[in-house]
């Protein structure tokens, strides 16, 4: 996971669009393609149609509704923090949530059904809670990186403390807080699966129940759409990374 | 005009206090550039950051136009002053053109307007409106950036500026030239400006007055000339540099100094003509020029006592020709260059101007001098 700020030159490089080793993957692919169709597994994927369809869209309800609050929480603390009103305390409160960060997300949602019971809601508050801290981390960095040179010449130039925030400092902090944002949907897509465990659905029944009554068929139905979801979410961040940010405060560009 | 009253910043700090301005006092007449020089860490920041209040006064008045300004709103107040910082400070997020429309937008400008502002300005400073309003700040070079950084404090045409070390980041070659450009742009705008410098250099040549600060308090506030001639301390003198006679050369022109009813002849005069216009201007070397005008040799009295022929036959090709418009720094450095003791300018069309000699140099930086000893020293800013 990036740490906190600019992120290093060669994560930058690595969140290039282009696939690393596109031939490499594709014939690994292939590869599992023939492997799984030789072994009649394909069939009995299929056979699961219908549970992929159900569990993917309460994958999707989880993966959408905790990624939103956690951005729409994640970004005013965040920006709460940066405040120099809270210069005496923001520093305390990051170190909690650094610390908050190193507790592994299985941990997190089992943490968060101790409190919450099983169903909907401790599936939600964990996700939630796990991908809030790369957004609130990121954003409070990026905004406290801002130089303060542009700041003072905003501020000399007659501009609102609002004004400087809005035209001034949350552009020039957008691209760490995107990798905030990339960040958390990662680890989101990443943990929903474990939401099962604790009631909360989602493909990660199929993949839990696969390996239990140790039916590969099942286990893919489940591992399938959940690696290929984190693909798409994270390619879809990189694009939005390089085509939403504006061109003078986007290394990418 | 800005004017500055008893202006005092006392920075409290868990290790003390820090006098960082000290009753300053001084006034900057409409339409001038007082420059605020001094070592670093002397409070010349402090003293123009409180104008914007960038940073609040511990006590002390400020005036722009007569008008306290201590009753106006600290944002109305900065949209009005325009503000240069040394790391110039434009906005990576926005383009050219969104930099230089900044106040302008915040004063309600229409867009059309305030484009047209930023295209008119881009041109002021020589950058192709075309190509640059829609570049990144990161797509342009220091000195354009620098460039950007001064028409951006201009847009609002604003009566007062605040520049501080406007041009220290770049490299000393552009530096003269943006200096010179700067000049040049002022010569028309006139804005009221202050001017923070650590460069006794760019004082002497931006200036129109200098205030030479020391831990807080200002030392001298006076002309470059008064200041370099005469010192009022020992702090002053030695913060000038021991050559200040030699700074002094770039504040006076050729033009002021040289003689322009040189005699002069031409290579088809008679010697014995040539000869009898000079003695009757009591001089002893006239310039010979051709049909156009220009100064293209010299001839002197003794040669041609005895002589006969023309002019051409006896005169001797010029060393060197310097523009009316140098200043005496370059006029002296090419005498010694030549090792001569004079030299013939010219106009901006090549033609003879006059001749400046070393004597004449002399006695136009001992002019001020002389001058000084019958009038008595005039009170100058505590
Ligand atoms: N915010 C501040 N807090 C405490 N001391 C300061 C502050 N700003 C400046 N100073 C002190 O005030 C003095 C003048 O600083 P400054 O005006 O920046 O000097 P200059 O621009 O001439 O280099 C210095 O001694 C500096 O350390
Ligand atoms: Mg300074």
């Amino acid at each position: 996971m990036p740490a906190t700020g600019i992120p290093p030159k060669s994560w930058r490089r690595h969140d290039a669009v282009a696939w690393p080793w596109p031939r490499a993957t594709l014939f690994l692919v292939f590869a599992l393609g023939i492997w799984v169709s030789a072994s009649g597994l394909v069939d009995s994927i299929v056979t699961y149609r219908e549970d992929i369809v159900y569990l993917t869209k309460q994958h999707l309800v989880l993966v959408v509704s905790s990624g939103t609050a956690a951005i729409l929480v994640g970004l005013p603390v965040g920006i709460w923090l940066s405040r120099p009103s809270m210069e005496r305390y923001a520093e305390t409160v990051m170190q909690v949530f650094n610390i908050g960060t190193t507790i592994p997300t299985l941990a997190v949602v089992a943490l968060s059904m101790t409190l919450l019971g099983i169903g909907f809601p401790p599936a939600f508050f964990g996700l939630f809670v796990a991908s809030l801290l790369p957004i609130v981390r990121n954003t409070y960095a990026g905004l406290l990186t801002v130089p303060s040179h542009l700041k003072e010449a905003a501020t000399g130039m007659g501009m609102t403390r609002r004004q400087i925030l809005w035209r001034i400092e949350l552009p020039n902090a957008l691209y760490v807080i995107f990798s905030g944002i990339r960040t958390a949907l990662a680890i989101n897509v990443g943990t929903t699966p474990l939401a099962f465990l604790i009631g909360g659905g989602g493909l990660g029944e199929l993949i839990f129940t696969g390996i239990d009554l140790m039916d590969t068929g099942m286990l893919l139905a489940g591992a399938i759409p959940t690696a290929a979801l984190a693909v798409a979410v994270d390619f879809l961040m990189g694009q939005a990374q390089l085509h939403l940010i504006p061109k003078g405060v986007n290394p990418l560009r | 005009m800005i004017r500055l009253e008893d202006l005092t910043k006392i920075f409290r700090t868990p290790n003390g206090d820090v006098v960082a301005a000290d009753r300053v006092n001084m006034e900057v007449p409409e339409g001038e550039i007082c420059i605020l020089l001094g070592p670093s860490g002397c409070g010349k920041t402090t003293a123009l950051k409180m104008i914007n209040r960038l940073i609040p006064p511990t006590s002390g008045k400020i005036y722009l136009d007569g008008k306290d300004t201590s009753g106006l709103d600290d944002i109305e107040l900065r949209r009005n002053i325009g503000y240069v910082i040394q790391q110039i400070g434009l906005f990576p997020n926005m383009t050219i053109e969104e930099n230089i429309c900044v106040v302008p937008r915040l004063l309600n400008w229409d867009a059309k307007r305030a484009a047209n502002r930023a295209a008119e300005l881009l041109d002021l400073v020589g950058l192709d409106a075309r190509q640059y309003l829609k570049r990144f700040p990161k797509e342009l070079s220091g000195g354009q950036q620098q460039r950007v950084g001064v028409i951006r404090a201009l847009a609002a045409d604003p009566p007062v500026m605040l520049m501080d070390e406007p041009f220290g980041a770049i490299d000393p070659i552009n530096r003269e030239i943006i200096q010179d450009e700067f000049l040049k742009m002022q010569s028309e705008m006139k804005k009221t400006i202050m001017f923070v410098s650590h460069d006794i250099d760019e004082a002497v040549k931006m200036g129109d007055k200098v205030a030479i600060f020391r831990a807080g308090k200002i030392e001298q506030y006076a002309s470059p000339d008064r200041i370099l001639a005469h010192p009022s301390n020992e702090f002053v003198a030695d913060f000038v540099g021991a050559d200040r006679t030699l700074k002094r050369l770039r504040l006076l022109t050729a033009e002021q100094v040289a003689r322009s009813d040189a005699p002069i002849t031409s290579r088809s005069t008679k010697i014995d003509d040539a000869r009898q216009a000079l003695s009757g201007a009591k001089a002893r070397i006239a310039v010979v020029i051709d049909s156009d005008h220009r100064p293209v040799g010299f001839v002197t009295a003794e040669e041609m006592t005895g002589a006969s022929g023309t002019v051409r036959d006896l005169a001797h090709p010029l060393p060197a020709t310097v523009p009316i418009r140098a200043d005496l720094r370059a006029v002296v450095s090419e005498m010694f260059a030549q090792d001569t003791m004079w030299l013939a300018c010219t106009d901006d069309q090549g033609r003879f101007a006059g001749v400046i000699s070393q004597p004449d140099v002399t006695a136009a930086l001992q002019a001020t001098y002389a001058r000084d000893r019958n009038t008595p020293e005039k009170l100058e800013a505590s």
